[in-house]
């Protein structure tokens, strides 16, 4: 107990209304309430955010970086899924 | 794993560094990459906490408010620079506490330039406009550093440093325009913290035993001594528009190279502070230990407090 460190945190911030809470780093608080309030000091001091996440950071699962070929090449081979693949006749607008 | 696989992915990951990808958290890196990494940035979080420390020392005396506030920002942008970089360690596997411990008990290095007295007022000018404009030189690189956590880290402390060198060069040129004695004052610590500034690049080239390795890891982009290069070009123009002298007597611009010429360096100096045996070693990370052990019941009331709310939760 006494030299327990304190658990690791990842801190997302939106930076204004209307924008995705993004990933900005990780600290160390004793719990949730000091992780929002130590966030506050680590990465909105130049008032770079309107609302803060924070996620202990043994909460995270991650995909392997070593499949990234076989869980990403599905969508890379089917390019008919974006617009670019159709043909348009000249002409055509707002399409 | 196979000999061959990891031939395989050594090759793969040189691949990704020379085409400019950058490397993850959880990407397979070389273990020498690893460890270069948590060095070099464990080192770079010690030197932004002990370098609280010099300038902590001027906060109840700075001249007037404005300068006070000023003061405090900027160390407590050291605290949050410190902080990034703790985490960006953690990232590569670094444990927090060690990380600490080790620059406790000396296994671990920060910046030579804290190991100097703050004797005057003046030198919270010298040490924005000199050890941060030095900081920002050898950091901008380092935003394209190869390894993601790191880089990003880069971009944060550089966006935020680039007032603190503004704040150091104001102090300095008020000084400077000031009474005899506050021109004497700015010249005095011109004159101690010119040569540890150009320290702070480290060794020179023929003998920095890592910088061929970072390069290839894209790690680092320059040499220590181009880099060192760069920030006397910069700054002395800085020192004659406000009227003050560089204490190099063979600094003199050169029309062939475009560059300034310099004195040498005194690197038995500079290996001597690396060594501990600078003026303030001692001291600095007597303060900090101190911190650390005199912070212990905090962080465990915190704890304590923590579980008892959870447990209050949970019921």
């Amino acid at each position: 107990m006494a030299n327990k460190e304190w658990p690791l945190w990842e801190v997302f911030i939106r930076s204004k209304q209307g924008l995705n809470h993004k990933h900005v780093g990780s600290l160390r608080a004793a719990d949730a309430d000091m992780a929002i309030e130590n966030a506050r000091d680590v990465y909105t001091r130049r008032s770079e955010g309107v609302s803060i996440w924070v996620v202990a950071s043994n909460n995270v699962f991650a995909s392997n970086p070593g499949d990234a070929d076989s869980l990403y090449e599905p969508s890379d081979s089917k390019i008919y899924r974006h617009p670019t693949f159709y043909e348009v006749p000249d002409g055509i607008e707002h399409m | 794993m196979k000999e061959l696989d990891i031939a395989t992915l050594q090759k793969r990951f040189q691949e990704k560094i020379d085409n400019d990808i950058k490397i993850e958290p959880r990407d397979w890196m070389p273990d020498d990459y690893r460890k270069t990494l948590i060095r070099q940035i464990s080192q770079h979080a010690h030197s932004e906490v002990v370098g609280m420390l010099p300038e902590g020392n001027w906060i109840t005396r700075a001249p007037n408010l404005r300068r006070k506030a000023v003061l405090l920002a900027k160390v407590q942008d050291e605290a949050g620079h410190g902080l990034y970089l703790y985490s960006a360690a953690e990232t590569l596997g670094a444990d927090r506490e060690e990380t600490i411990d080790d620059l406790h008990s000396g296994v671990a290095k920060y910046s030579s330039i804290f190991n100097y007295p703050t004797v005057s007022w003046a030198d919270m000018g010298a040490i924005g406009w000199l050890v941060d404009g030095a900081a920002i030189m050898n950091q901008v690189p380092l935003c394209r550093c190869s390894y993601g956590p790191y880089a990003r880290a880069m971009v944060r402390v550089c966006k935020e440093e680039s007032f603190h060198q503004r704040q150091g060069f104001e102090i300095m040129t008020t000084l400077a325009n000031g009474s005899p004695e506050q021109k004497a004052m700015a010249q005095d610590a011109l004159n101690r913290f010119w040569w540890p500034s150009l320290m702070m690049f480290g060794p020179n080239d023929a003998e920095s035993k890592h910088t061929e390795q970072s390069m290839r890891w894209k790690i680092k982009r320059h040499t220590n001594d181009e880099l060192r290069q760069m920030f006397v070009d910069a700054t002395v123009p800085q020192a004659e528009l406000i009227g003050l002298t560089v204490p190099d007597k063979d600094l003199k611009w050169n029309e062939e190279t475009g560059h300034y010429d310099f004195g040498e360096i005194n690197w038995d100096e500079f290996w001597e502070v690396v060594k501990g045996n600078g003026p303030c070693n001692k001291d600095r990370i007597d303060t900090r230990r101190k911190a650390k052990e005199n912070g212990a019941w905090v962080r465990e009331a915190a704890n304590a407090y923590a579980e008892k709310r959870n447990k209050r939760k949970a019921s």
